[in-house]
Order: C-alpha cells, then structure tokens, then sequence
C-alpha cells in the first residue's frame, strides 16, 4: 500500500511545522530523517490519522486518512510516548489490541505478535513494571496485531538497549521484505541506514532530500567542513594546507586555524601527511560543524 | 457500546487514587445522615435540606467530575487514549462506551448512597428517598456526560468543572433566579420534587423543562463528545 502526501502543510498559529510536503511512502522500510523538531513527529500524525493537514492531502491508496477510522484496519500505529495502559499485563494489553480490531481469533493472534517482539516470559508481568525498551516491544507487539500491511513508527528505537534494537530493525527489515509499508523516523543518520532502503530527509519541516542511505550519505559528507586546528606551528602549517586544492580557505585566528575544507575525503588524508613533511606537530582538530543540525541545515540551504 | 473499551475504562478508573474519592463522598453523605438522624431525629423538613444542598448541591457535582473527567482525561494526558482511537472503531462508540461507564459509576456511588442516606434520616416517608435517589440518577447522567465532554475539551476540565458546579450552581444559582434554569442540581431537584410528595421540597422549574434540558444536555454531551474524539490530534512536542 502506499501512503501518499501531496503539497502537505501544518502549521501552528504561525508557526508552520510542516511546508508543502509532497512524497510517497510505498512498500518496503522508509526512513524519515531529520534533527529534533524538524516536523516528523507532526508528519507522521498526520499519515496516522492523528493530525489534521493545514494544507494538502494526506492519502491511503487513494483513501483520506483523516477522520476515517476505517484505515486502522491497514494501519499499525507506534506512537513515541511511552504510556501504555501500566495497569494491564503484556499479554492484555496486546489481547485488547486483538478485540478492538475485532479479530477472529484474538488469542492466537496476540501470542503470535508476543513472540514476534519475544515477549513471551515478561507477558503476564504488568506493563508498569515494564523497562522503556519493554514497552516500547510490547507496543510494536500491540500494533501489528492485526497484521497491518502499514506500520508506522515514531522514534522507535529510543530507550532501547542494543540486542533489543537489532531485533527491532531485524523485525522491521524483515516486514519490509515482505513486502509491508514500513514508515519510521529517527535523528539518528547510522539508524535510518541500516534498516531503510529509502531514507527521507525532512529540515525545519521541509523536505529536504529523498533517496538510498548512498546518496544521503554522500550529500551529507560531501559538503564544505570547517576544522579547527591547533598545532605547533600554525602559520607554517596555514602555508601549506592552503597550497593544496582540497582547503578554500584557512584563517589565522588566536586559537588556532580554522580550515575550509571542500574536498572532506582528500583533507582528512592530506592533513597528517602535510603536517609531518613540514615538521609541524598537531595538537588539536576538531570539526567546527559535524554536529546534525549543521549537516541537516547545509542539506536544506542546498535543496531551496 | 464496546466490551473491550468498557473493561479497560473500568479497570483504570478503579485503579486510580480516584476510586478512593468515589468511596470516600458517599461514605460521608452516609455518615452525615446518620449523624443528623440522631440529632434531629427523623425531620422531614431537615431531611429535604439536606438531600438538596449536600446530597444533590455538593457530592453529586464533586461525584460527576470525578467519575465524567476520570473515564477520559487521565488517557488523553498520559497519551494512552491513541490505543483506543488508532483502531477501526467508530470514535462516537468510544465516547458512548465512555459515557456508560461513568455512568454506571454515577448510578452506583451517587443514586444508591443518595437513596440510602434519604432512607436513614426518614425511611421512605413522603417517597422523598424515591425522588432524590431518581434525581441523583439522571443529575448524574448529565454530569457524567457534561463533564466527560468538558475531559476531552480541554486540559482544565476540573477546575473549569468545579467552578460550574460550586460557583454557577451553588452561588449564582442561589441569587440570580434566572441561572436556576441552566443549572443540572436543580434539573435533578425537579425530578426528585417530582416523585416526592413532600411539602417542603418544590421546584421552580416545570417538570417537562427540565426532563427537556436533562436530554438535550446529556445527549447533546455524548455526540459532540463523539464528534470531537473524530477530530483527536495528537499535537506532539515539537
């Protein structure tokens, strides 16, 4: 099935959240990438039924999503709070999952989707004795049910200890191979990686990039980076950066150079090679703007 | 009407700290009309006074917010609530399934202790137990689905409630005639006027406004309530 949004705006008040969003999420893993409050939260709301667009469409095959209980029979939802009813044992929880969407066999199908997420040994603990990784297991467990052929999930890998992620993104892999709808989100580029096949990129609510974990990588690295560096003898080591083509500008500053580096790969390499053939000893180096936001806001200076 | 809503509702309204306010009002109507009993000793006219401002004017109202606001708002803060709306479920059978909750909740810690309390102070004497155990009955419809309403509307539904009930009803209620007409307390005291015979109970209100306003306000709650859960937005942190 594929989820379709077309010219998709949100916005609060003034503040717009969403910007005229227009993609398609079909089958297979789709990660939608972004810094924090860049709107995927809001985006993902509203291809759950859970947000109405300010502007646009958001479909299901055709189908509007908002106002239209109907799709949650198609639809696995697994929202980024954490609450759960704390009240109810794994199992219940996950057997009113079954009920509500009225399933044939309800029990079967709620054993099934525990072993899934292997939840079997903590099912009849109660959910709030439940660790955040737990929780957020038992969820996914609750949300595919139903067998949806569309599961979306918000940020769910957070909380999670290692072995629970990998079989998390080993479960999503494998529901994507099978050929099911699988929408998620994260701020983590090396998370969107290794599960989705599709990566799409979303900045202070635009859509920024869309593509293969390859081509986001590589317009993520291949960009300008600013390194400070601090060395012996700065003004020598300066001369000689500068003197190749990988830098495009280096400034003397009173704590040391700042490197404009255009060709990230060939800086990396030619730095310590120019720093011992000049005799000059490196103290320091640190990227100036590795965090995310900055990659994220190159992308989308980039893209408008 | 849905089994599953129903039991999960029931399960975490009884297994709050709320439960103990459900308990601990009627226990005190119970134990103040005892006490009175003993005091006054039978008194019609006492006990008239007192089933309408305590048992209708203030446990009533205090019940109806716990029992309104506790079987929707605590869901909608805490975000569990997406587990009942992210399923092909029409959402004005959520709200319908919420409203019968609270109350059956309302029949159970409202009309029977307001019965049993009208029974102690004066048996069944003048059919004054029938009319206030009927008034608080229907009272506590409306105040279930007033309130349940009020959850879903806003954050604020308690204050926003108990400012209704204390001050409109209790206050403006008591000085300015014409707030008597929107108010549920006295909707409620002209159906139990209804039923009772005694002289000392009587209504502004004709009976057929208020079976009137009881309706309109109880069904008019759980539909709009129905209809505002269609629009549920979940608004994030961002």
């Amino acid at each position: 099935m594929n989820i379709e949004l077309a010219q998709v705006s949100r916005w609060y008040g003034n503040v717009v959240a969403v910007n005229d969003v227009t993609m398609t999420i079909g089958p297979g893993v789709t990660g939608l990438l972004g810094p924090n409050g860049a709107g995927k939260s809001t985006l993902l709301h509203m291809m759950a039924g859970f947000l109405a667009p300010s502007g646009g469409t958001v479909t299901l095959d055709g189908v509007k999503i908002w106002r239209n209980h109907e799709i949650y029979r198609s639809i696995g939802l697994v929202p980024e709070r954490e609450a759960a009813y704390g009240f109810l044992t794994g199992w219940q929880f996950v057997l009113s999952s079954a009920r509500l969407h009225q399933l044939p066999h309800p029990e079967d199908a709620a054993r099934k989707a525990i072993a899934t997420v292997e939840m079997e040994a903590a099912g009849e603990r109660r959910i709030e004795t439940y660790s955040k990784g737990m929780r957020q297991r038992i969820k996914v467990a609750a949300a595919l049910v139903h067998d949806p052929q569309v599961l979306l999930l918000d940020e769910p890998f957070n909380g999670m200890d290692p072995r629970q992620r990998m079989h998390l993104m080993d479960l999503v892999s494998d529901m994507g191979a099978a050929g099911k709808t699988i929408l998620f989100s994260s701020h983590i580029l090396e998370e969107v990686e290794r599960v989705a096949q599709h990566i799409e990129v979303l900045v202070a609510g635009r859509h920024a990039a869309s593509g293969d974990f390859r081509e986001i990588r590589r317009r993520m690295t291949d960009r300008p980076h600013v390194f400070r560096v601090r060395s012996s003898d700065d003004r020598r080591l300066a001369s000689a950066l500068i003197a190749d083509g990988s830098s495009s500008s280096v400034a003397l500053t009173e704590t040391g150079l700042e490197v404009q580096a255009v060709d990230f790969r060939r800086f990396t390499w030619l730095l310590p090679r120019v720093a011992r053939d000049t005799n000059v000893r490196v103290w320091q180096i640190s990227p100036a703007d590795e965090d995310l936001e900055s990659v994220f806001s190159y992308l989308i200076n980039r893209s408008s | 009407m849905n089994a599953v809503i129903a039991g999960i509702s029931y399960r975490a309204l009884l297994g709050r700290r709320r439960i103990w306010l459900l308990v601990l009002l009627p226990v005190v109507l119970i134990a103040l009309a005892v006490l009175l009993r003993i005091v006054s000793g039978g008194s019609e006219l006492i006990t008239v006074e007192f089933m309408q401002k305590f048992a209708l004017g203030a446990i009533l109202p205090l019940l109806g917010l716990i029992a309104g606001t506790g079987v929707i708002a605590p869901e909608i803060d805490d975000g569990t609530i997406v587990h009942l709306l992210a399923k092909p479920i029409s959402r004005p059978v959520i709200a319908q399934t919420k409203f019968l909750v609270a109350a059956s909740m309302l029949a159970l810690f409202a009309a029977v202790p307001t019965f049993v309390a009208a029974y102690l102070l004066i048996n069944l004497e003048s059919g004054i137990a029938y009319g206030f155990a009927l008034g608080a009955l229907v009272g506590g419809l409306a105040y279930a689905a007033l309130f349940m309403l009020l959850g879903i509307l806003t954050r604020h539904a308690v204050t926003i409630g108990i400012a209704y009930a204390l001050i409109w009803e209790g206050v403006v209620g008591n000085f300015v005639p014409g707030a008597r007409r929107f108010s549920i307390q006295q909707w409620a005291q002209t159906i139990a006027d209804q039923v009772s015979s005694s002289s000392f109970l009587s209504s502004e209100l004709t009976l057929g406004f208020a079976v009137t306003a009881l309706l309109v306000v109880t069904v008019g709650a759980v539909v709009w309530a129905g209809q505002r859960l269609r629009s549920f937005s979940l608004t994030g942190d961002e």
